[in-house]
């Protein structure tokens, strides 16, 4: 396998349930992603995305198949999340509500091994507020629940922005916020990319998100991947039925949507 | 004609732990007339969610009305107690339905019984029972043509997210309210799902089970499609209100104009086309504030903009809280 691959999948199923009740989350998915790939994976709700997502960061393993990183099964998450980071898909449940968010977002950095001095979290925390457009002087003192929707997922970024790590897997990372800022963000994450070489897994409903960041994207339907490739290629001709619905389905300004 | 709903100068705060009043809603005017659909959109942190809450005059601690009124039907929901609007506005006059509330529905129980908690305690009625409630349930889940009975005797984890949702939508209406308050009720669905959802509401609308919404989301391309008038707030304030195809196809304020700016498509230009990115971070909200709210981060301002206060003014027929926006 050459030595630039970050993620190998190779026929990888995950099942929840027993019995009647038995569900097929990832239905024999196989894929690569390259170091310093860019990939967004769209689908309908409870296609599996989430639970894919789970399976690169190692909180799931798969039931059948191999999956690995860099060449090698993911045995010890710490190790794993020392370099592997995610934005999780719900902000609220990711803070706790009864510390303060700056002292949850130094505290952060307690997953790396090497940790940078006291005086350089503080620099990184404030820098990574700027870059979601948040004021440190804002949210001083305060706690998850005194902040809105977006603001609080904006944290979520901010922690990614401070740690900066190899391989980011954002499940849902703009869905609250917006378009200036999602804008803003994407333009920080891409610098970070360039400056870090880094890894991004982006898990979205955000078709155009996806069109303009990715290298490469995955649309997801039923469990299964059933389209791949370029961004290009895929929302201009794309080949699956269900990238056809999915692209037919987007709210557009200057297109008719729902006859009224 | 008589306004359904009627906002005048609503300002709202919360009051923190340190006694720091954080003015979330400043000034806030509009009225509704049945049948219309008005959108709101705007920065994420300027109010949206806040203002919902003062709309429904719901206050719990810590927050609190500044000044202003808000009347459904011309009766004012202001200083009355959260018991008196739960009793008597709350899904019978005014409906709201939560950020990101399908959710949060409680796990252990039934759709059934969660739409059953919520009636009885929002029916004003202390003498319905679960019975009625079912029947009128089934009657109005049917009428969607939704899978009724396999929803109704489901847990929310059982049911996919397009059900989750129309379910709240089915409860949250089905007393007949007035207006609706939607926040967010799509951002978080795909986009199949997302016209499944919208297209529910559009049926409701049609059979006349509720007449007037306020639709909060942050993509301008879905209220295209969804609103007959759209409100743009920063940092607490309206900037921009006017007719839907005149703040999406031609915005006046900068603001709006940066949004418009920002919007990502899945349309072959747009890898070309790089959205617009204003730095910075609306002002501090714990302060009075001097001047244009937006200054800071204008790629318009000039000298002026920090000192003088911008009021809403009209501008081609429609308002914008810009002296110099033409
Ligand atoms: N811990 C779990 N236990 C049981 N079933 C689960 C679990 N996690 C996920 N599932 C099921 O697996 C399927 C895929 O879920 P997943 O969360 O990956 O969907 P998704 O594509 O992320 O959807 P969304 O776009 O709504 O976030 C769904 O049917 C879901 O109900
Ligand atoms: N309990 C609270 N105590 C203090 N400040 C609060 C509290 N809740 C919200 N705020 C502040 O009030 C402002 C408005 O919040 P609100 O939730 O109304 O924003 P929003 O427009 O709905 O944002 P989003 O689009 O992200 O949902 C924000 O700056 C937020 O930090
Ligand atoms: S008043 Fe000045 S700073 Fe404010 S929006 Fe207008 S031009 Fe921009
Ligand atoms: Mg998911
Ligand atoms: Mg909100």
């Amino acid at each position: 396998m050459p030595s630039n691959i970050i993620f190998s999948a190779k026929d990888i199923s995950k099942f929840f349930g027993h019995g009647k009740k038995r569900i097929c989350a990832v239905n024999n998915v196989s894929f690569d992603i390259a170091d310093g790939e860019i990939v967004s994976i769209v689908g309908g709700s409870g296609c599996g995305k989430s639970v894919l997502a789970k399976i690169m960061l190692g909180l799931y393993s798969p039931d059948s198949g191999s999956f690995l990183y860099k060449g090698k099964p993911i045995t010890n998450t710490r190790n794993h999340w020392n370099e592997v980071q995610s934005v999780f898909q719900d902000p609220f449940g990711c803070f706790n509500q009864f510390f303060s968010i700056r002292s949850q977002l130094k505290d952060a950095f307690g997953i790396l091994k090497e940790k940078p001095s006291k005086q350089n979290i503080e620099k990184r925390v404030d820098e990574a507020l700027l870059a979601v457009n948040v004021k440190p002087l804002d949210i001083e003192g305060k706690y998850p629940f005194e902040l809105s929707g977006g603001q609080m997922q904006r944290m979520l970024l901010a922690r990614i922005f401070a740690l900066k790590p190899k391989v980011l897997i954002a499940d849902e990372p703009t869905s609250m916020v917006d378009a200036c800022v999602r804008a803003n963000i994407l333009d920080y994450l891409m610098k970070l990319k360039e400056e870090l070489g880094m890894t991004i897994v982006f898990v979205t409903h955000d078709i155009g998100l996806a069109y303009y960041v990715s290298d490469r994207i995955f649309i997801m339907h039923e469990a299964k991947i059933v389209e791949a490739g370029k961004p290009e290629d895929v929302t201009q001709n794309p080949q699956s039925p269900h990238t056809v619905r999915l692209l037919e389905d987007i709210p557009d300004i200057n297109r008719e949507w729902i006859k009224k | 004609m008589a306004h359904i709903l009627e906002v005048k100068d609503l300002s709202l705060h919360y009051l923190t732990r340190f006694g720091q009043k954080i003015h979330a809603v400043t000034d806030v005017s509009f009225t509704m007339k049945q049948g219309e659909i008005l959108g709101v959109a705007g920065e994420s942190g300027c109010g949206k969610s806040t203002l919902v809450n003062g709309l429904m005059g719901l206050f719990i601690p810590p927050l609190y009305p500044t000044s202003g009124d808000v009347l459904v039907n011309g009766e004012s929901l202001m200083n009355r107690s959260p018991k008196d609007i739960r009793e008597n506005v709350l899904s019978q006059k005014v409906s709201m339905i939560p950020q990101g509330a399908f959710n949060a529905l409680n796990p252990t129980r039934k759709i059934k019984d969660i739409a059953a908690d919520v009636i009885a305690a929002h029916s004003g009625n202390k003498n319905i029972n679960k019975r009625q409630i079912y029947d009128r349930l089934r009657e109005r889940f049917d009428l969607f043509g939704m899978e009724t009975e396999h929803i109704l005797n489901s847990y929310p984890i059982q049911l996919t997210a397009g059900e989750r949702q129309r379910s709240v939508i089915g409860i949250s209406t089905l007393l007949n309210p007035k207006v609706v308050i939607a926040d967010e009720p799509t951002s978080a669905l795909d986009v199949t799902t997302q016209k499944v959802v919208v297209k529910m509401i559009f049926d409701l609308l049609e059979k006349n089970i509720f007449s007037t919404m306020i639709f909060i989301t942050h993509e301008l391309p879905l209220l295209r499609h969804v609103s007959h008038n759209i409100g743009i707030m920063y940092a607490g304030e309206f900037v921009e209100y006017g007719t839907t195809v005149q703040v999406v196809h031609d915005p006046r304020h900068p603001y709006t104009r940066a949004l418009m700016g920002a919007m990502l498509s899945a349309d072959s230009e747009q890898k070309n086309r790089k959205p617009t990115t204003i730095e910075g971070a609306p002002p501090s909200l714990a302060k009075k504030i001097e001047g244009c709210r937006f200054a800071e981060r204008c790629p318009s301002a000039r000298p002026e903009c920090r000192l003088k206060t911008q009021g809403l003014r009209m501008v081609g027929e429609r308002l914008v809280r810009c002296d110099y926006a033409e």
